[in-house]
């Protein structure tokens, strides 16, 4: 029901909006709870496990019950809480965990049911028969209790992350935080005031108090006008939902949330890393609700929650409404509404001996509620008083159990808050204390000051102890005048009586849980937690957490401050993933790196494969050809007959310069290239400390001081990673400098018989390189480096050009290729080729392997120290008991063998004590006419010729295999040097 | 005998003009990096300021009319748009000409764009006109640039300019989407 | 979290890779046995306070650091680039 003449929204702009089909209006300046009480929708929900009726609890971000969900199709959020959702034009939401609608819910029947669901009946129900759990009772349960549904569809909306930094960091915009942006922003500092409500002010929109002798709404516009113009970053609709290291904080902004028709470009939310170096913490206070018995009826809501509906939305949450508390502040919830003309039932309030003068309604002090009534919705409440049971009629009941202070983000580094006698609640445990963070002040109704003097006095504090950190000095005290007030409280937690009294609405969980725990050994409050699952739903227990512990303290005997608080973690709000993982998706996962010949590839049709973040084609089809297996066999024997290209730019490359560089190489490599002649290139091994193969590839000599090391296209950053650690740990003062150059040129393979043939009519001036020979050459006046290296197997070459010319030499080098009768080849005929020769890639050197296992231990030099010399001669990583590279071949024509298969004796049970080893890489051989494979075998080399099994139960590949060298193609490399 | 042709890193990408933003490709000519010798530190200094130009200080750089040299790590700067003259012996010179995408990101909400993609802190006290910083772009290892008023420079890997590009025109849209909110 | 980079300044912790405990840089000699190859490889103190790390300054100035940071806490009192001598 709307009051006339109160409220901040715009009542000449109406807003129409639907709940579960049907239409309503509210106004702008609304949220969807305030809009749906002011026309009277009681009923938003159905309770998590119960599925009883639920209403608007709250007026904030900590509403456990009111959770819709918004939106159409692809575009649906579930479980929005409807008190922060602004209203706009057309917003479409319904109401969740509910069948078949929310007036008349068949899983209520769990609710008669309750009796036998009380804490740990999963725990206890569903233990066995095990295989139970996963088909039949966890869909069931999942059914029955839960929250609302994604779409299963792609989200089409777009979130956003960001980054900033500020010298201060306010939380909140109430009067303390206001207060400290003010004084903090007047000194000179760079500020972010971020508040999570769409509104400045907090509390203040909240009440009725005046502010130099105004509405506070008039002082919080002046403040914010000047905020503007000191240059404060203000930012409303952020919640800081965590803290980190060394002052950065994490804040969620809903950015698009309360937009009709969101332009699809407008972020939904954005996920804000702020690094602040001083950070106020002015995040106000919650009410706690009363455990009484059934207190979980639609209309029964926070004191203070009633004073937001009334005072800023003009909105009465009831036409009758009973007020109960044990503290001050729900008076001023009597107060409020019968100044707005609204009918008071009556002011419970359990402190004996309460007197209220001036109200003209009846109070019962020393009371407390002890039963409700209402099916779908509060109807009337019993009330025992010192003379009796008194019935009364209601259909709102406003309820102050007490404010909690905000501590939340206190304790994220693992700090505990204290307890205060005085206003019953714990307050942030002072500056130092074990797990406090540095740096954050709180301040205000977060510590435990619920005046708005006393805010607005504590939030200048804050700000001026804040100043003298950052060493800005703050200006005159500055106090805008305010009635003072007080605020007395005696603790009142749970009601005894028939009937559930809940704690964690979100959860269903009540005091009876609570004191079932304590009964069952339970006594910690982080087991209890567990056992009961109080505080575990969406709202993190944030209404519940105070009340339930208070409970467990009460049933094992403990004093509220030494049973203690649950582990405070973030975020303090639930975050999206979608806002965490803001651009994440489709190209925006992971950077693509695309060679340049990439275009061209493409424009051939060759499908593309990752390789690490590179793009590179798998293949080049040709018309006829109807699989990658014809196009690879037709590459493979294309660049054996005459001649292919390849584009081999992803190789990572190392320009290396210095008097000392061949020294850092030997340092580096297990082999020696100290001695290598310029001009020429060799192939190197490097270890990692632990004498495990880190990568390998070759390194040239291009001029006596000036060498270029190629690493493998997956560990190029692991190596430079590598080289800087080595250079800069262990070889101070030596004179090698070395930079990537990956990216810097283009570089193709250009392979087979007729490779030289091809070149010569490419470049200025006809080949003339010995076989792992290297040199400057020229092609229409650009220079180029020319390598004779082979990985294929062949008289082959790779040719480099400055990547702006890559693209045209790809297309050229194709062309005259084809012209002899040649062709393109991609990562497939690659593969093949090399398993054809018997040349490792990061299949066979893939971190556990030794340059033993390999086969080149020939390799390591015994005249130097090398990086994982003295780890790699360790015993164990030696010898016969070492799985050994070996190359494997089908005894019968046919079979395709599978990368993954393990190893076995013929004769041996296929057993994981009998596994003699595995299989790295498989491919078939066109050349050979065999599938071939690769792979680890325990003391391989010594069991060439001998048959062993190859076993794939993933694939159901069984398929007897000779052991064989590794090297199944010209094993004596003539192809190659000829 | 070949005849290539040559293609720019960011070519058919840019120019782009979202909102307030433009971006586009610069083509900083010829690009060295400068990795002086043990012990010739100071030398190469000497010989950068017979260029018009000097040894950057960690995260800035120097320009000249045509020259800029750029602090790009430990003991590495990149000197952009004239020939290392001088330095040969003094200093480890490679040529990166080829290896860089120079991205200008232009426009009043340019810091807000970057905020974004980069943890970089780029207020004016921190990130000057003038400075040159390695830090990420998204994902990506990056250079930036705060080259004039408003104004930034973004390098990347030149096989990574297609990913730049798309990363710096969502949060061009996004900005442009916001301001049109208000 | 945060780390000063000595010459970066300070940067989050985004830009940084992590190797482990600095004992990295005490490499025994290629015949110290294979008691102090273990020890060097894979005996690490487990301190309940400060502890010497190695970080690489990949996205940034590619400087290897000795980053002293408690365990406890995660707050971290000293950065040195690992050329740069002993941690005073």
């Amino acid at each position: 029901m709307r009051i006339d003449g109160k409220g901040l929204i715009d009542r000449s702009a109406p807003r129409g909006f639907s709940f579960d089909g049907v239409g309503y209006q509210g106004f702008a300046g609304d949220t969807l709870a305030s809009a749906l009480l002011a026309n009277g929708v009681r009923l938003v929900g159905r309770s998590f496990k119960y599925h009883r009726p639920r209403g608007i609890l709250t007026a904030g971000s900590e509403e456990p019950n009111a959770l819709v969900t918004t939106g159409q199709g692809a575009d649906r959020t579930p479980n929005v809480r409807a008190t922060m959702q602004e209203l706009f034009e057309g917003l479409q939401a319904e109401s969740q965990n509910r069948f078949p609608s929310l007036a008349f819910d068949l899983l209520g029947v769990n609710d008669l049911l309750s009796p036998f669901f009380g804490a740990g009946f999963y725990y206890k129900t569903f233990m066995w028969p095990a295989a139970f759990w996963e088909k039949l009772y966890e869909p069931a349960i999942r059914r029955a209790a839960g929250l609302g549904a994604l779409s299963g569809q792609h989200d089409t909306a777009t979130h956003e992350k960001a980054f900033a930094y500020c010298d201060l960091l306010v939380i909140g915009a109430g009067p303390a935080g206001l207060m400290a942006a003010l004084t903090a922003a007047r000194a000179g500092a760079e500020v972010i005031l971020a508040d999570e409500d769409a509104r400045l002010g907090g509390r203040l929109l909240s009440e009725t108090q005046l502010i130099d002798g105004r509405p506070a709404t008039a002082w919080v516009a002046e403040v914010a006008a000047e905020l503007a113009q000191l240059g404060v970053r203000v930012m409303p609709r952020t919640t800081v939902t965590s803290v980190h290291d060394g002052g950065s904080f994490g804040m969620l902004e809903r950015v698009g949330l309360h937009v009709a028709r969101a332009p699809a470009d407008l972020p939904r939310e954005c996920f804000w890393r702020v690094t602040a170096r001083q950070a106020v913490l002015a995040a106000g206070a919650q009410e706690r609700l009363v455990a009484f018995p059934m207190n979980d009826r639609p209309g029964v809501m926070q004191a203070g929650a009633v004073r937001t509906y009334l005072n800023r939305y003009g909105v009465a949450a009831g036409k009758r409404v009973a007020v109960f508390g044990n503290n001050d502040s729900a008076h001023q919830t009597a107060c409020d509404l019968i100044d707005a003309g609204i009918e008071v039932a009556a002011l419970i309030d359990s402190r004996p001996g309460t007197v209220l003068s001036e109200l003209d309604i009846p109070v019962y002090a020393g009371a407390q509620v002890i039963d409700t009534a209402g099916r779908r919705g509060l109807t009337g409440v019993s009330v025992a008083t010192a003379s009796g049971t008194v019935r009364l009629e209601a259909d709102c009941l406003a309820v102050s159990g007490g404010w909690n202070p905000a501590v939340h983000l206190t304790c994220h580094h693992n700090g505990r808050p204290v307890w205060d006698e005085a206003i019953a609640a714990f307050v942030p445990a002072p500056a130092g204390s074990p797990g406090s963070v540095p740096d954050l002040i709180p301040c205000g109704a977060a510590t435990g000051k619920f005046t708005t003097a006393a805010c607005l006095q504590d939030g200048q504090r804050a700000a001026t102890e804040a100043l003298e950190r950052l060493g800005l000095t703050a200006g005159p005290a500055d106090l805008p005048a305010t009635a003072d007030g007080t605020y007395a409280i005696a603790p009142l937690w749970a009601v005894p009586g028939k009937g559930r009294a809940w704690l964690d609405m979100a959860n269903d969980v009540t005091t009876k849980d609570v004191k079932l725990a304590a009964q069952e050994g339970f006594r910690s409050v982080e087991h209890m937690k567990r056992y009961t699952t109080q505080g575990m739903a969406p709202d993190q227990g944030r209404l519940s957490n105070m009340g339930a512990l208070a409970v467990l303290a009460d049933a094992t005997g403990r004093g509220i401050p030494d049973t203690g608080t649950t582990t405070y973690r973030p975020p303090f709000t639930p975050v999206s993933i979608a806002a965490m993982g803001a651009g994440g998706r489709a190209e925006g996962f992971a950077p693509q790196r695309f060679t340049t010949s990439h275009r061209a590839s493409v424009e051939r049709g060759a499908p593309m494969i990752e390789a690490g973040l590179w793009y590179r084609p798998s293949y080049f089809p040709r018309p006829g050809e109807t699989s990658w297996r014809q196009a690879c066999d037709r590459e493979v024997v294309t660049v054996r007959s005459t001649v292919g290209t390849c584009d081999v730019s992803t190789l990572g490359k190392i320009d290396i310069q210095g008097r000392d560089a061949g020294r850092f190489l030997d340092l580096v490599y297990t082999n020696t290239f100290s001695t290598l002649p310029v001009g020429r290139a060799r192939y190197g091994l490097m270890l990692r400390e632990d004498g495990l193969v880190m990568d390998d590839g070759t390194t040239a000599r291009l001029a006596e001081d000036h060498w270029l090391m190629t690493t493998t296209t997956a560990a190029a950053g692991e190596v430079m990673r590598h080289l800087d650690f080595v250079a800069q740990a262990f070889c101070k003062g030596w004179d090698v400098r070395f930079v990537s150059v990956t990216e810097a040129f283009a570089q193709f393979a250009v392979a087979g018989p007729l490779a030289r043939e091809l070149l010569d009519g490419l470049l200025d001036a006809p080949v003339d390189l010995p076989f792992m020979g290297c040199g400057p050459v020229a092609l229409g006046g650009i220079e180029a480096r020319l390598f004779r290296i082979s990985f294929s197997g062949e008289h082959a070459y790779e040719l480099a050009v400055p990547a702006r010319y890559g693209e045209a030499l790809w297309r050229e080098l194709v062309t005259r290729a084809e012209a002899l009768g040649g062709c393109a080849y991609g990562m497939e005929a690659l593969n093949v080729l090399r398993i054809e020769k018997g040349f490792i890639t990061h299949a066979e050197i893939h971190g556990r392997t030794t340059a033993f296992d390999i086969g080149l231990q020939g390799m390591m030099s015994p005249k130097k120290d090398f990086i994982g010399k003295a780890a790699a001669a360790r015993p164990g990583l030696i010898g016969e008991t070492r799985q050994q590279l070996v190359g494997l071949r089908p005894i019968e024509p046919g079979p395709l063998l599978t990368a993954g298969a393990h190893l076995f004796a013929p004769e041996a049970a296929p057993v994981r004590e009998h596994d003699l080893g595995y299989v790295t890489s498989v491919c078939h051989s066109p050349t050979l006419g065999t599938a071939l494979g690769l792979g680890f075998l325990a003391n391989g080399r010594a069991r060439h010729g001998e048959i062993i099994r190859l076993l794939d139960r993933l694939r159901d590949v069984d398929v007897l295999c000779e052991v064989t060298h590794p090297v199944a193609y010209d094993p004596e490399g003539a192809r190659a040097r000829g | 005998m070949a005849n290539l042709y040559a293609r720019s890193p960011a070519e058919g990408l840019v120019p782009l003009a979202i909102g307030t933003l433009t971006l586009d490709e610069r083509l900083p000519g010829r690009i060295t990096s400068v990795a002086p010798y043990e012990g010739q530190e100071a030398a190469t200094e000497q010989a950068l300021q017979a260029l018009g130009l000097g040894w950057p200080a960690p995260g800035t750089g120097l320009a000249g009319a045509v020259a800029a040299c750029l602090w790009t790590g430990r003991g590495q700067a990149f000197l952009t748009g004239i020939a290392p003259e001088g330095l040969a012996g003094l200093a480890a010179l490679t040529d990166q000409s080829d290896a860089w995408t120079v991205l200008t990101l232009t426009g009043p909400d340019a810091r807000a764009a970057l905020a974004r993609l980069t943890p970089l802190d780029l207020r004016p006290a921190a990130f000057p006109e003038g400075a040159a910083q390695r830090s990420l772009l998204g994902h990506m290892s990056a250079i930036l640039r705060h080259c004039g008023p408003d104004s930034f420079e973004v390098w990347v890997f030149r096989s990574m300019a297609a990913t730049a590009v798309h990363e710096l025109s969502v949060v061009m849209r996004s900005l442009a989407a916001r301001a049109a909110l208000t | 979290m945060r780390i000063d980079c000595p010459l970066c300044g300070p940067r989050d912790i985004r830009e940084f890779y992590y190797k482990g405990a600095a004992d990295y840089l005490d490499r025994p000699a290629e015949d110290a046995g294979p008691e102090a190859w273990d020890a060097h490889l894979h005996l690490r103190a487990n301190p309940e306070g400060p502890l010497d790390e190695l970080w690489y300054h990949t996205a940034g100035c590619t400087s290897w650091l000795v980053v002293t940071r408690d365990t406890k806490t995660h707050v971290i009192s000293a950065v040195r680039a690992v050329d740069a001598g002993e941690t005073p």
